[in-house]
């Protein structure tokens, strides 16, 4: 059965200052099978973050549907966790308990959510910080925690929007390395947002290149490369090579359309 | 060394202006009635305190229970302004039908001074407690709700992207995600807020009410006892000081995730 089902999403934006209507998404359907990890790759603006927002239930499509677990998306909701580009955690909360946030909604007890937080707290390696605070940890710590803090709502799927972009190069490829082992672990359906052609190689069993301006899906393309993936391969840099000449192409599209039309195609209200 | 000068530091500026003043008025520049020098202030306000020679005439020995009435007036009115501040600011802050409906009366309500409520005040309460305790509430009020209004219009966003992913309903999110970010703004209006219920108990003390140490300020003014003028006066900053440091104190355990990450936390 389907994870994720996105049928022809169309998104408009109302451009305020040029009194215009954006196309931002235009006719994107997409399915997520159960345990897949589906990378959106496109440059900012593309509207891959707003397709995220959408199956989060951050923001409704002008036009089309969202269904998750063959249910219709109304809404934010713990069935779909999500790890944000900033780690968004509570500042006034040690580690553990923001990783154990969803429960104290729940009502549950201190000595409850403590021993809840513990075993995520230990899958993304952050044993000893459990008492830290947000403030005195590092980039890539703040995300091990929006992670874990992800893991534990136990969701049908989890979705990343750029989770590693402001990392350093080095934590960055441990990061991918643990979220793949977390991923084959614990068997979840997992959209993740990135910009970077390397990433979605990395992660993905599925890459979908979308085009900018209106967002498009340009070309999905399956992954069977082995784990862990070995970056400088050659089946790897054929697939590099490839989404690479799709990403020329629509860049020369664009400019060609650009001298075309005189008028600038505007920056989009939300930034993906 | 260093330890010791630190903890005199604080005490440098006050020695200075008591030595400066208790030379000013020796001195005879000024009549020695008009501008009682520090030990005569203290020795009244020490008689004030103790009673031990009736310095104080009538207030000999009186001090405590004077500063209790006046701290009572003040933990009521700021009580009942803190509470009703914080809730009607989260109100405001959150629903923009509250904002609409409510701010505009608020807005207008709030240049005027408290003061001016007095005659009312006395109308409606008599001359006792309620009185003052309403002073010091309209004193108090407006600080603490425009900084919870502020507070919470700044709350980031993201949080509570953060906290609706993990399914909190709008009342959680209020309570687990607003309020504790709206917090630092909430203690900066609670002490703006004290420092105006001290200022409003005297006030008040000084027309409407016949006990509290305002109206021992006001009454040895009648009998031109300026010792106990200035003795009543300093014994209300000492409280006022006192209070702040108190709220402070709850500050620094309420917010101490903030610790080492703002200027504020590295205050000693």
């Amino acid at each position: 059965m389907a994870s994720i089902e996105l049928k022809n999403i169309t998104k408009i934006f109302r451009d305020a200052k040029r009194k215009r209507d954006l196309l931002a998404i235009d006719d994107v359907s997409l399915t997520v099978e159960r345990n897949q990890f589906l990378c959106l790759l496109g440059s900012s603006g593309c509207g891959k973050s707003t397709l995220l927002n959408m199956i989060a239930g951050f923001e409704k499509p002008t036009g089309g549907s969202v269904t998750v677990g063959g249910k219709p998306v109304d809404g934010p909701g713990a069935d779909r966790g999500m790890v944000f580009q900033q780690a968004n955690l509570m500042p006034w909360l040690p580690v553990w308990e923001n990783v154990a946030f969803h429960l104290r909604l729940k009502g549950w007890r201190k000595a409850d959510r403590r021993a809840a937080a513990q075993e995520y707290i230990d899958m993304v390696g952050l044993q000893g910080f459990e008492n830290h605070y947000p403030a005195e940890l590092s980039g890539g710590m703040s995300q091990r925690v929006g992670i874990a803090r992800a893991l534990l709502l136990n969701p049908q799927v989890i979705l990343m929007d750029e989770p590693f972009a402001a990392l350093d190069a080095q934590t960055k490829m441990d990061m991918q390395e643990e979220l793949v082992a977390i991923w084959q672990k614990q068997r979840c359906t997992i959209v993740f947002v990135t910009h970077s052609v390397d990433e979605a190689l990395v992660l993905g069993t599925q890459v979908a290149v979308l085009t900018s301006r209106p967002g498009r899906v340009r070309e999905l393309i399956d992954l069977d490369l082995p784990r862990p993936r070995d970056i400088t391969g050659q089946q790897f840099n054929d697939h590099k090579r490839h989404i690479l000449n799709l990403i020329r192409e629509e860049g020369m599209q664009q400019r060609r359309e650009a001298k075309a039309d005189p008028v600038p195609a505007g920056r989009q209200g939300a930034a993906a | 060394m260093t330890a010791l000068w630190k903890s005199w530091e604080r005490a440098v500026v006050p020695l200075f202006i008591l030595v400066a003043w208790e030379i000013v008025s020796r001195s005879g520049l000024l009549p020695a009635a008009l501008l009682p020098p520090p030990t005569v202030v203290l020795h009244a306000w020490g008689d004030w305190v103790f009673g031990f020679d009736e310095t104080a005439q009538g207030n000999s020995g009186r001090w405590l229970a004077d500063a209790l009435s006046s701290a009572v007036r003040v933990a009521a009115g700021y009580g009942i302004a803190a509470v009703s501040g914080i809730l009607l600011g989260i109100a405001i802050g959150w629903w923009r039908w509250v904002e609409r409906t409510v701010e505009p009366t608020i807005q207008m309500l709030r240049p005027v001074p408290p003061v001016s409520w007095i005659p009312l005040a006395i109308i409606w309460f008599g001359i006792a407690n309620k009185p003052a305790i309403f002073l010091v509430f309209l004193g108090a009020f407006f600080p603490v709700l425009m900084n919870t209004i502020h507070g919470v219009k700044t709350a980031d966003r993201n949080l509570i992207r953060a906290a609706s992913m993990m399914g909190a309903t709008e009342q959680q999110l209020l309570r687990h995600v607003v309020f504790p970010a709206a917090l630092p703004s909430i203690f900066a209006g609670l002490r703006i807020g004290i420092g105006a219920a001290w200022m409003l108990t005297v006030t008040a003390e000084m027309v409407a009410v016949k006990s509290g140490l305002g109206y021992v300020l006001w009454d040895s003014y009648y009998f031109l006892r300026y010792d106990l003028v200035l003795a009543s006066m300093a014994s209300i900053g000492l409280l006022g000081y006192a209070t702040d440091g108190l709220i402070k104190l709850l500050m620094s355990a309420a917010l101490h995730w903030q610790h080492g990450s703002t200027l504020q936390s590295r205050e000693g």
